[in-house]
């Protein structure tokens, strides 16, 4: 019998941690093949790669937390919409470049200086998990944050497309701060920091980039909730998994 | 298929982990050097293949012309003795 979340807050914390980086890398692993530019292709396929590998990282310590045997495979490709911990904002349709730009740009602001305090935990083991992902979501930043500022600062139809991708987004960004019970747990252990402490160094990061790209920081503070809780996932998220899954649920135990 | 507005080509250069020296690789297409530096990381470094990238726009390389191809280089071929094979070097002295 799997434990609630209150019971076992640090398994609830590594599935966040790894339903974010699976879920995203599964979105951007949609880009192969048909992105608008073959170098762009090469990088979002990478970036799908760092974020699977991360995956592999954090549910593969969540199963050992957990203590009923799953493995990473397991966790990823058996568990239904409802057992998903990730942000909405990952989970929604990639759209178009620009929005899928904008969406990775909106994370890592987010992800860098996560990551950099969650090389601090009491636990040893996200400690090393966060510094080895951290060196990704560095570049990932980097990358974002100029492809970002390119199309914002571009023709007049690339800024109306990164507008509108803003406008979109803007409204599940800030899911990532409404902390819970899991949050204040892990915030108590030492094993993360509260994320709504990071909240401002987000925000001015965002600005920023922003200002540079010529675009306009929503005002709107209305914030989507229910990913990273399990309470309520988009309709998007099950077409996602029916896709990732399929393999898995339909050849059970199938390995190469 | 060439668009109007296609981003410039440019030559990758990359120095290899044991490398001495930067190699040519390949080219690409980006919109100024910095988006090159970052192409060229993710199409040509994703192997672990380099620890230094240098990129250069295509059209400022001055190359020779092939029909010059007789006089800049068929005077140089019977010239052996320019070869430096006929010394024994130390092991000492490792690579050269």
């Amino acid at each position: 019998m799997t434990l609630s979340a209150a019971e076992n807050p640090l398994f609830e914390f590594l599935l966040r941690q790894g339903d974010n980086a699976l879920v995203l890398g599964h979105r951007t692993s949609e880009w192969c093949g048909v992105a608008p530019v073959l170098e762009e292709d090469i990088a979002l396929a990478n970036m799908a790669l760092d974020l699977i590998g991360q995956t592999q990282l954090w549910l593969g310590y969540a199963g050992e937390v957990e203590g009923a045997g799953r493995t990473a495979d397991d966790l990823a490709f058996l568990r239904e919409v409802y057992d998903y911990r990730n942000l909405l904002m990952l989970e929604v349709p990639n759209g178009d470049f620009g929005r899928t730009q904008m969406r990775q740009f909106l994370f890592d602001a987010f992800q860098v200086p996560w990551l950099t305090r969650l090389q601090d935990s009491t636990n040893t083991r996200v400690a090393e998990i966060a510094a080895k992902c951290l060196k990704e979501a560095l570049y990932h930043l980097d990358r974002s944050s100029h492809t970002v500022i390119a199309l914002g600062d571009g023709t007049e139809e690339s800024n109306r497309r990164m507008s509108d991708a803003l406008t979109f987004l803007w409204p599940y960004s800030g899911e990532v701060f409404k902390v819970d019970a899991t949050d204040h747990a892990m915030a108590e252990a030492g094993v993360a920091p509260l994320p709504s402490d990071l909240h401002s160094v987000w925000l001015e990061t965002v600005e920023r980039v922003l200002t540079e790209a010529c675009l306009t920081l929503p005002e709107g503070t209305f914030a989507q909730s229910g990913g990273r809780t399990g309470f309520r996932h988009t309709e998007h998220l099950g077409h996602m998994l029916a896709v990732m899954q399929t393999l898995q649920r339909s050849y059970p135990g199938a390995a190469w | 298929m060439t668009h109007e507005n296609e981003w410039p080509l440019w030559e990758v250069f990359i120095r290899g982990q044991h490398g001495m020296s930067h190699r040519h690789v390949g080219s690409l297409h980006a919109a100024d050097a910095e988006h090159a530096i970052r192409n060229a990381r993710d199409v040509y470094t994703r192997r672990n293949e380099g620890v230094s990238i240098w990129v250069v726009e295509a059209k400022e390389i001055t190359a020779s012309n092939p029909s010059d191809k007789g006089p800049l280089f068929d005077p140089a071929r019977d010239k052996v003795y320019r070869h430096p094979t006929f010394y024994d070097i130390p092991k000492e002295v490792g690579k050269m």
